[in-house]
């Protein structure tokens, strides 16, 4: 056997073991970002400390984005609902968190309960009010529902963003606050602290024995210093395992009688109606679970890892990230939604913010003006490095979001369905496909067989 | 015995449109308290309708447009509130550059004052002091976006005409985000002062404060609004639309250019919400990025009011919804006044939960 044809077999293998297994992919496209980011950290010259904040940054950001992306394909890739309410159901369940868990005495005011209660207090207030917007919305049409959803999450917005509840007293002469346009910045820290540290507030308190074996390993074998960069990649493992832990508990959901009357109503409703299912309480139950593990994100994301919560990072601006990473993904698969999460947290969030500072360590420019006439007009003399510095230190954000809104028009153009979503999810309880139902050829093809699956991609 | 009947059985089959209706009358009640009690001036009063009379018409001409669309076409378009936005830059653009010209570089001018360019006191533009750049501006206003709307329908819509509304719909938030996004990366991201209200002049009639912009707006607003009954009812343009509406393939078969009418519709929504986003300028005296997004859900809240695919039902829908963030003022009062925008938002969602067809039974009048 010729090098070329072990090698050609080799890769054949291993692209069949990304077909058959989910793990293997998403493992697969972690390594492939790790390695990226790990490439960029080489070119910027990062010593190893800022390598290791490289890589929890696409730890944290990769597990946060999946969370999400995943309570939103249970919402729109299993039950069809079309919310664009996200940003706003995470507020509430970060904001609830931090109402909870913030001392009496801080500025503003909060209860002072621990920590897992606010957790959970979070989830539950995100899932209320899913209750109450699915109540009523489950009588619309998906297109009113859109409407109705992103109007919410404004009036949750809006709501605390207003300077009538910065502080506020209960009936029982408990004061409590949103903080209005401030936000909450005093609610206890990441909780991961407390691994390493004896009192998780400071850094200065001291270390437990976990964080002093632990540190001690980083600073004499590695050499680094900055204990902060391995409490923040020690909080993106925890955060990966919580990815895992929903997706097992979302993968049941649907394999489950429950899942399979999802599928059903997704598929068409009215027959799932006619077989006697409550249709109703189905779509309420699953937008409730989808809105309490929104909440749950809200807290890990902008809770935990952000430290402060305020108004304007609930802009929706966040729902339409978490769309248009949910398209990647495909809708209506949970592999796709993590890998949709991981794509678009790597290469659309983190990485254009890197971008820049390569580009121009790499042609040296050093122009910055602050408007774009001043960046076109030395074009004129053939000058284009002002325009360059424009665009790479003023206005690379706004890019981005042109880009990826040209992103999400191409994708509904040429491929709606996503990465992953051109996969059929079968209903039924009993592996279909082991011998029983001939699949050859069926896994390679990117589109399915119209007669199997006459209105799947439309219904998405 | 028959209404009596009739009362049971809307308690019955509706008893939260009961529970919305028995607030309204609660709230007219107090307002009648108030004016009578003197906890409200009628002046105040007065100013609270004049302010939602302005908006109102604004929300329904730029919702004109959206109505349009969404029953022609058959998607809500989210790229609407930024048809809006370019509308204002573009005009305002324009109008900077004809007022400032012999005094300033026109790149400044150009930019609406990014950076470090004339700040809009020392422009002076106003419908008093520069009346004819603020004309040009709106003509350009409208032409651009009409520009931008036909460019967007090409690259975008035109390719999956036949996909379904959600489709559509995620495409338009796409089309949203790159052009609101297009104007920071060509003007800037804050809030800037554009209009130089100091020297606008202003009539009091009977305590009711109004000033030449305010006036300006309800002119052309109106104007544009009898142009637009006209061009429906006198062509049979507004048969044509309905009969897109209610059946394209129908429609197509009988000989309507159908992309011709999807043309034309286009041409005068865009062209309308220009107008709109450039008027609201005028009235607000400052321009953002984002202004047409913050109005876009008072838009949809007009739109689905009045009906979807009903043009009057838009401009009266606006009106209702311009009236209704207005006086909720009259009780929110201090801190809770930053929730008139919310309120607005509460009424399109009762409407859509209670009356999804429209307040005005959904008739197509195009």
């Amino acid at each position: 056997m010729n090098t070329d044809r072990f090698h050609s077999d080799r890769l054949d293998s291993f692209r069949e073991l990304l077909e058959r297994s989910d793990a293997a992919l998403v493992l697969t496209a972690m390594a492939a970002f790790y390695l990226l980011f790990l490439g960029i950290g080489a070119v910027l010259n990062y010593n190893l400390a800022g390598i290791i904040s490289i890589l929890g940054q696409v730890t944290f950001f990769t597990a946060v984005y999946a969370l999400v992306v995943l309570a939103l394909n249970l919402h729109w890739g299993y039950a069809g609902l079309f919310n664009i309410g996200i940003a706003g159901f995470m507020a509430v369940g970060v904001y609830t968190m931090a109402m909870l868990t913030a001392p009496p005495t801080g500025s503003p005011p909060g209860l002072g309960l621990p920590i897992s209660v606010g957790i959970v207090g979070g989830m539950v207030a995100a899932a209320l009010i899913g209750l109450v917007t699915a109540l009523p919305a489950l009588r619309l049409r998906a297109d009113y529902l859109a409407i109705v959803t992103v109007a919410i999450s404004e009036i949750i917005r809006l709501t605390y963003n207003s300077p009538a509840f910065s502080t506020f007293t209960l009936p029982g002469g408990i004061a409590l606050g949103t903080g209005g346009a401030n936000g909450i910045g005093n609610f206890p820290s990441n909780p991961v602290r407390a691994i390493y540290y004896v009192d998780p507030e400071s850094a200065a308190s001291g270390t437990t024995p976990i964080g002093t074996a632990v540190f001690g390993f980083f600073e004499n074998t590695l050499g680094v210093f900055r204990s902060a960069v391995i409490v923040d990649l020690t909080y993106g493992l925890v955060l990966a395992v919580v990815v895992l832990l929903v997706y097992v508990l979302l993968a049941r959901v649907g394999n489950s009688p429950f899942g399979r009357v999802l599928k059903a109503i997704r598929e068409d409703e009215i027959v799932a109606k006619s077989l006697g299912k409550d249709t109703d309480r189905f779509k309420i139950k699953t937008f409730m679970l989808g809105c309490a593990l929104m909440g749950l994100a809200g807290v890990l994301w902008q809770g935990f890892g952000t430290g402060a919560v305020y108004p304007q990072a609930f802009r929706p601006e966040l729902t339409f990230y978490i769309f248009i990473a949910v398209i990647i993904g495909g809708a209506g698969s949970n592999t796709g939604s993590v890998l949709g999460g991981a794509v678009f947290a790597n290469l659309l969030f983190l990485l254009p913010q890197y971008l820049p500072n390569i580009i121009e360590q790499t042609f040296a420019i050093q122009a910055n003006p602050n408007t774009f006439i001043a960046a076109v007009g030395p074009i004129a003399a053939g000058e284009i490095t002002p325009l360059l510095g424009y665009v790479l230190n003023q206005r690379l954000p706004a890019l981005r979001f042109v880009f990826v809104g040209i992103l999400l028009v191409y994708l509904m153009q040429n491929r709606p369905e996503g990465l992953l979503g051109h996969r059929t999810e079968t209903a039924a309880a009993v592996d279909l496909s082991d011998g029983h139902t001939p699949r050859a050829g069926s896994q390679s093809d990117p589109t399915p067989p119209a007669a199997s699956d006459p209105g799947g991609v439309e219904d998405e | 015995m028959v209404p009596y009947a009739r009362g049971r059985r809307l308690l019955r089959d509706q008893p939260g449109l009961v529970v919305v209706a028995a607030a309204a009358l609660l709230l007219v009640g107090d307002l009648f308290a108030k004016l009578l009690g003197g906890g409200l001036t009628p002046a105040r009063f007065g100013g609270f309708i004049w302010d939602g009379l302005v908006i109102g018409l604004l929300i329904g001409l730029a919702g004109i447009g959206l109505s349009l669309t969404y029953s022609i076409l058959g998607f809500a378009n989210f790229a609407h509130g930024d048809y809006i936005s370019w509308g204002a830059f573009s005009g305002w653009a324009v109008a900077y550059l004809l007022a400032g010209i012999d005094r300033y570089a026109a790149g400044g001018l150009l930019l609406i004052g990014a950076g470090d360019g004339p700040a809009p006191g020392d422009v002076g533009v106003s419908i008093t002091n520069t009346p004819l750049s603020i004309v040009a501006g709106l003509v350009v206003a409208v032409a651009f976006t009409v520009g931008v709307s036909l460019a967007v329908d090409r690259l975008v819509y035109r390719p999956i005409r036949n996909a379904d509304g959600i489709t559509l719909l995620i495409a338009s938030i796409g089309v949203a985000f790159a052009l609101r996004y297009l104007i920071v990366f060509f003007f800037y991201s804050g809030r800037q002062g554009v209009t130089d209200i100091s020297r606008v002049p202003s009539y009091d009639i009977g305590g009711v404060v109004i000033n030449a912009h305010e006036l300006t707006i309800v002119v052309v607003g109106l104007a544009l609004m009898v142009g637009v009954h006209f061009l429906l009812q006198r062509t049979k343009l507004g048969k044509a639309m309905r009969a897109m509406a209610d059946n394209r393939d129908l429609a197509q078969v009988t000989g309507i250019p159908v992309e011709g009418v999807i043309r034309t519709t286009w041409i005068l929504g865009g062209g309308l919400a220009g107008a709109a986003g450039y008027l609201v300028v005028l009235t607000q005296g400052t321009i953002a990025y984002d202004l047409g997004w913050l109005l876009l859900l008072l838009i949809f809240a007009a739109v689905i009011m009045g009906g979807i695919g009903s043009v009057y039902g838009a401009i009266v829908g606006g009106l209702v919804i311009g009236l209704a963030s207005r006086l909720s003022l009259i009780w929110l009062t201090g801190d809770l006044s930053s929730f008139a925008e919310p309120v607005a938002f509460g009424l399109m969602i009762f409407v859509l939960l209670f009356r999804p067809e429209g307040i005005f039974g959904g008739v197509s009048t195009a």
